[in-house]
């Protein structure tokens, strides 16, 4: 069972995007690989959502489709609108007045989202310009001028003339946050935004995406797999796991008060920095391959609450105790209360195994 | 040959037992040539400058620091994989930076490191079964039973023994870092250099690797040096953490102090930077920012290293105290706050 209820945010009508049902299928020689399985969400205005999961679990490819950037070979099903109107089948051209005016894109690696044979002055104000052809040249430089000051680059009429390659990995994704924040976009979508830099350059990153969406107003969908990074920034949280959401809700809802074993299993995975955790709570196996997905749950070969309904069901996502928080598991009632040290094995070494090592250790040093 | 003198101690480093590996005012430089056809010395990168520190016997030592602060460059040239450009390794009364290749050879077994990316370092044209006897081959002890020994080794690192005829690729990531964990351990090490283990690997799949790990180390009494860029994981696993900045040790401390209370702006800055995945707790915490990014290692500032981008310089010195910040490298000493800061000026403060 595919079908999806979406994240849903309230009922208000300010919705300026909603992706309902989405799917995403690749053909491959081995067969068709099913990247996305119905994922919807509600965007509101100026509201930001996290969406979390871990490598291969579509949520890059979700934000693709969205764009409308996957390569044609891709095929995509649902709906996905903008302001009402239906983006999936809309051409390129069409699709193009879009982009980065409507909704702006800010990519994980800002070296190849940058041209390297461009300034980053040029490249600003080629949006600028794309989208008020009217605006001038010198207008357009100034402006871009202006952006760089504001995403905290410093003495930006000089940098206004660098290359990319002329800039550290912090500053060119500010280059590129200022090239999303141009055309003051109603939705900026940060794909793994900070995952190529480092913690300190990471925060000062997070700080000009927070400036971005102040100066614009617009709402933001922040793709990560760091659950840090969505606890500060974001309000809502979709969980993605083998090309579904399967728990969303409010961040307190998400982080405090799971409902889908994944996301326990994830946040127990997690040392923190803040206490002292005896154990890590690892969740065992990994993630099915989407090539061949068995029938069923998708995380039920990892689950330890795995149950027989598991293998043959894949349940949908529903509402749990709490309005407007949804998990998509047969036992979500039974997390209630419960950590992730009551669910996951804390297993490391084998123990058998390590006592033997330790044995014959002490046996060669005698 | 004459005995070489023990090292001078640390005062204040603090950790527990025997010091194992003691490493005192360690230099690497790497040379930047010039281009074209007759090729010049023209510079060099200051990878790291004068760090010491010792590994005492059975205790896990990070150490962190970002993208170009030297940690890997110190793991490296600890077991001699990058020949010291001066000071001293000192492993069991013997100096390893002097160690021919040869002479290093024996030691190696005692002296064992897992890489960072567990793609690059298994030989993907050899069965994992092969990739875990190597060490035992080269050594001369792969002898009747070592076949056993390898299963038993595989068992340990929690893969399935059946699985060793088959080869790296068929592994996932974090299978893949348990073949090199199992390598490492072929030979019974004493230490064990871990540079970046976990980085490479999503986080459900991070955490067992880490518990292995910690097993390994707490039943086997092995040393790690643990090298990595994350502080919530270097909380979890380490005994004690050294913060490197740009070359240089600028903190050292028990790891609940240093998260407690870190003393140095640039520890201060690190923690504040890494998030927490915790709402409430995210939101309101206090933070220290810091600005810009780390100046080139080919020349790193004057004085101390952080002064660039620390917010204590530009912010709450004076002009007269941020004198000493410019001409006087701090040296890693107790400054009152009960472990060793490099930093003229520090302070402890509380962050969580």
């Amino acid at each position: 069972m595919t079908t999806s209820q979406g994240v849903q945010a309230g009922s208000g009508s300010g919705a300026v995007l909603e992706v309902e049902d989405l799917t995403v299928e690749f053909p491959t020689e081995d067969g068709v690989v099913r990247a996305v399985r119905g994922v919807g969400y509600r965007l509101e205005r100026g509201e930001s959502l996290g969406i979390v999961g871990e490598s291969g679990s579509g949520k890059s490819v979700t934000a693709l489709a969205v764009m409308g950037l996957l390569p044609a070979t891709a095929r995509v099903r649902g709906s996905v609108r903008f302001e009402g109107t239906e983006l999936l089948g809309l051409s390129d051209a069409r699709l193009s007045d879009l982009r980065g005016s409507g909704i702006a894109m800010i990519f994980q690696d800002p070296m190849t989202s940058l041209n390297p044979v461009y300034t980053v002055g040029y490249q600003i104000a080629e949006t600028l310009l794309r989208h008020n052809p009217g605006l001038g040249g010198r207008a357009a430089r100034e402006r871009s001028v202006d952006l760089l000051g504001t995403v905290g680059i410093p003495s930006p009429q000089r940098r206004v003339d660098s290359y990319p390659h002329e800039l550290s990995g912090g500053m060119r994704q500010r280059v590129v946050i200022a090239i999303a924040m141009a055309n003051d976009p109603d939705v900026i979508i940060a794909d793994e935004p900070t995952t190529a830099l480092d913690v300190t350059v990471q925060a000062q990153i997070l700080d000009a995406l927070e400036t971005a969406r102040s100066e614009t107003g617009a709402a933001l969908v922040l793709i990560t797999h760091d659950l840090g990074v969505v606890a500060g920034h974001t309000d809502r949280v979709a969980v993605m796991y083998a090309g579904r959401i399967v728990e969303t809700g409010s961040v307190e809802d998400i982080f405090y008060t799971p409902r889908m074993p994944y996301t326990l299993g994830l946040l127990g995975s997690l040392p923190r920095m803040d206490r002292d955790e005896e154990r890590l709570t690892p969740i065992t196996g990994s993630p099915p391959s989407l090539l061949h997905l068995p029938p069923g749950c998708p995380f039920a070969p990892r689950c330890p609450m795995r149950q027989d309904v598991c293998d043959h069901d894949e349940p949908p996502l529903r509402t749990t105790a709490h309005d407007g928080h949804l998990s998509a598991c047969h036992f979500a009632e039974r997390l209630v209360d419960t950590g992730a040290g009551e669910i996951f094995d804390a297993v490391g070494a084998d123990a058998e195994a390590l006592a033997r090592f330790a044995d014959t250790e002490s046996e060669d040093s005698v | 040959m004459s005995v070489p003198q023990p090292p001078p101690p640390l005062p204040g480093h603090g950790g527990t037992g025997a010091p194992v590996l003691q490493v005192r005012d360690l230099v690497k430089h790497f040379p930047v040539m010039s281009r074209g056809v007759v090729r010049r010395r023209v510079g060099d990168v200051h990878a790291v400058c004068g760090a010491s520190f010792d590994l005492h016997e059975n205790e896990t030592l990070g150490l962190v620091g970002e993208s170009g602060s030297g940690k890997t460059t110190i793991a490296r040239t600890l077991l001699n994989l990058e020949s010291a450009t001066s000071g001293q390794v000192r492993y069991q009364g013997r100096e390893l930076t002097e160690l021919s290749r040869r002479q290093m050879r024996p030691l190696r077994r005692e002296l064992q490191i897992v890489f960072q990316d567990p793609y690059a370092s298994l030989d993907p044209r050899i069965s994992v079964h092969e990739i875990v006897a190597e060490p035992l081959r080269i050594h001369g002890r792969y002898g009747p039973g070592a076949g056993d020994e390898v299963r038993e080794l595989l068992r340990l690192v929690g893969l399935n023994p059946e699985h060793g005829n088959r080869f790296a690729h068929e592994f996932s990531g974090g299978q893949r870092q348990r073949i090199g964990i199992a390598r490492a351990l072929a030979l019974r090490p004493k230490v064990i250099v871990l540079d970046e283990p976990v980085s490479a690997l999503d986080v459900s799949i991070q955490a067992g690797v880490l518990n292995l790990l910690m097993d390994l180390q707490s039943e086997l009494g092995l040393s790690f040096l643990f090298v990595a860029h994350d502080l919530s994981v270097m909380r979890h696993v380490a005994q004690r953490v050294a913060v490197m900045y740009l070359g240089r040790l600028v903190e050292i401390a028990p790891a609940r102090t240093l998260f407690a209370r870190p003393a140095h702006p640039y520890t201060q800055a690190l923690v504040s930077a890494i998030p927490l995945p915790d709402p409430r707790k995210e939101r309101a915490r206090r933070r220290v920012t810091v600005q810009g990014d780390v100046p080139s290692p080919i020349r790193p500032p004057s004085g101390c290293r952080f002064r660039t981008r620390c917010p204590k310089f530009a912010d709450e010195l004076t002009e007269s105290e941020r004198v000493s910040c410019v001409e006087q490298v701090p040296e890693l000493i107790d400054r009152g706050g009960g472990n060793p800061v490099a930093c003229h000026y520090a302070e402890s403060v509380e962050l969580l």
